[in-house]
């Protein structure tokens, strides 16, 4: 019964359970660093009205035009490579070697290359996450057995209706879970690149904060970046449920096997 | 409808299929039987156009198979539905491949998931069906293109034997009202016996056809219960045996 009412209510559950711990944290710590969350909560709707949405807005922007630009060029290699193994077998190890290099090193490359503005920016989050998306891509491309693929030839599909009956839809469910990864990343990534070159943008927001030793002001930000995630997330979850609804269907039927 | 000459199939220096020589009439049911890695799915793959041949030719009415036939239906073995289609997008597939329009797709595929007895599941994804269930599916997917030859690798294998039994009738019944050729492959050989009028014993490791046994019962539903069905299967059971100790 309790399991219904977490599952049911989760986003509101934790919620209050971050508020209370965040409370009790400064109730224990005593100190301007950690500020009262009622408090905060007042000041970051108060925010909200002056310029903290348009902070927002355009981090929200960032995140979408990198996600969105890793995301194609991922799943079309992925796909690509996944499918054609003698051209993997060339340029999987070079993926392997890049894969985990810290690509926020290169950061000084790029803002030669591309400016200090918008587009450096965008090019790290992309490159960052561009990896994870491809490398999850291929491997469930490659995942899938020889029936599935025997069955739909036997059908006489073309090689496109292939990848629109099969490959595609198979591997969604798999994409969806890279993307969240992705997206929990390119925040933390957002955060660094927004901290250069800009007056705008939710990381430069609590950086600014932070210097002007605005602990209030600070956590209103922190509340603002995690609910740019949280609205992503659930933007994704929506995706997934319409596009997957076989694969929730099956996950639901393992989890009540427990 | 079907002439097989000389086939032979290698996969990494292995033989699997061995100058393979068989005619299937039309109209004619055929069972394929022999003990696992006797090449027998891979001679219904290369039947159906997915394998290729190294050496040797397939004939279905007279020309020269190349690649899949438009009229061939193939159930495969696990039943080859799509997790991610619904009942009734795994059963239209094969008419949205072929450009069918919406329709005459919305006809047809009424009428065959009707006569098989999956309509109401219609919306249903494959992992919320039976195993007889997502069987039908596949028939049905198998059977929407009007096929003149139908393929079948194992097709009732993995069921219980009431599911099974209801199914083999099924099959009986569709033979006779759709005028088809059927192939299918199996390791039972009471389902050799039921089904096929034609039985073809494979060799177990040379990769041919051991012996062809004429069925004349075949196509009866009483079949299954007469002394002619047992003496039939016992004659299998022998030459079978009698190849794994040769």
């Amino acid at each position: 019964m309790l399991k219904i009412y977490l599952l049911k209510y989760r986003t509101i559950y934790a919620t209050l359970f971050v508020i209370l711990a965040w409370y009790l944290l400064h109730l224990s710590i005593q100190s301007n660093i950690i500020p009262n969350p009622i408090r905060t909560i007042i000041v970051f709707f108060q925010l909200l009205q002056e310029d903290l949405l348009l902070h927002l807005l355009v981090s929200l922007g960032r995140i979408i035009v990198s996600v969105g630009i890793a995301v194609i060029i991922g799943t079309v290699t992925g796909l690509f490579l996944g499918m054609h193994e003698k051209y993997d077998i060339f340029f999987g190890p070079v993926i392997y070697l890049l894969y985990p290099l810290p690509k926020i090193a290169f950061l000084p490359v790029f803002m030669i290359l591309f400016g200090l503005g918008n587009t450096s920016k965008i090019v790290l989050i992309t490159t960052i996450i561009l990896f994870q998306i491809l490398v999850t891509t291929r491997d469930s491309v490659k995942g899938l057995s020889k029936e599935i693929f025997y069955s739909i030839r036997s059908l006489g599909a073309t090689k496109w209706q292939v990848y629109q009956h099969v490959v595609i839809p198979a591997i969604l469910p798999k994409l969806f879970t890279a993307l969240r990864i992705s997206v929990g990343t390119s925040i933390s990534v957002l955060f660094f690149a927004e901290n250069y070159a800009t007056t705008y943008g939710i990381g430069y927001f609590i950086m600014d904060s932070w210097i002007r030793v605005d602990y209030i002001e600070m956590f209103a930000g922190i509340i603002a970046i995690s609910l740019l995630g949280l609205f992503v997330f659930k933007m994704i979850d929506l995706l997934e449920k319409n596009s997957c609804k076989w694969a929730l269907l099956e996950k639901n039927e393992s989890q009540s096997l427990l | 409808m079907i002439e097989i000459t000389d086939l032979t199939i290698k996969y990494n220096d292995t033989q699997i299929l061995n100058h393979l020589n068989l005619n299937i009439s039309k109209n004619e049911t055929c069972a394929i039987i022999g003990p696992s890695g006797c090449g027998k799915t891979t001679l219904l793959y290369t039947i159906a156009g997915i394998r290729k041949a190294t050496n040797g030719q397939i004939k279905i009415n007279g020309e020269v198979l190349t690649t899949n036939r438009k009229e061939t239906g193939v159930i495969l073995q696990g039943y080859g539905l799509m997790p991610w289609k619904t009942v009734w997008d795994n059963a239209s597939l094969g008419l949205r491949i072929r450009g069918v329009s919406k329709q005459e797709m919305n006809k047809q595929i009424t009428a065959i998931l009707s006569e098989l007895d999956i309509y109401q599941h219609r919306n249903k994804y494959p992992s919320q069906l039976s195993g007889g269930q997502q069987q039908r599916v596949a028939i049905a997917r198998a059977l929407s293109i009007k096929p003149d030859l139908l393929l079948m690798d194992e097709p009732f294998s993995a069921l219980d034997a009431i599911t099974r039994e209801s199914l083999q009738s099924l099959l009986i019944d569709l033979y006779h009202k759709m005028n088809i050729t059927i192939v299918l492959v199996t390791h039972s050989i009471e389902e050799a016996v039921l089904l096929g009028k034609k039985i073809i014993i494979m060799h177990p490791s040379n990769g041919c056809v051991k012996r062809v046994i004429d069925n004349p019962h075949f196509g009866d539903h009483a079949f299954r219960n007469t002394t002619e069905f047992f003496q039939l299967c016992v004659e299998v059971r022998n030459e079978m045996e009698g190849l794994q100790e040769c």
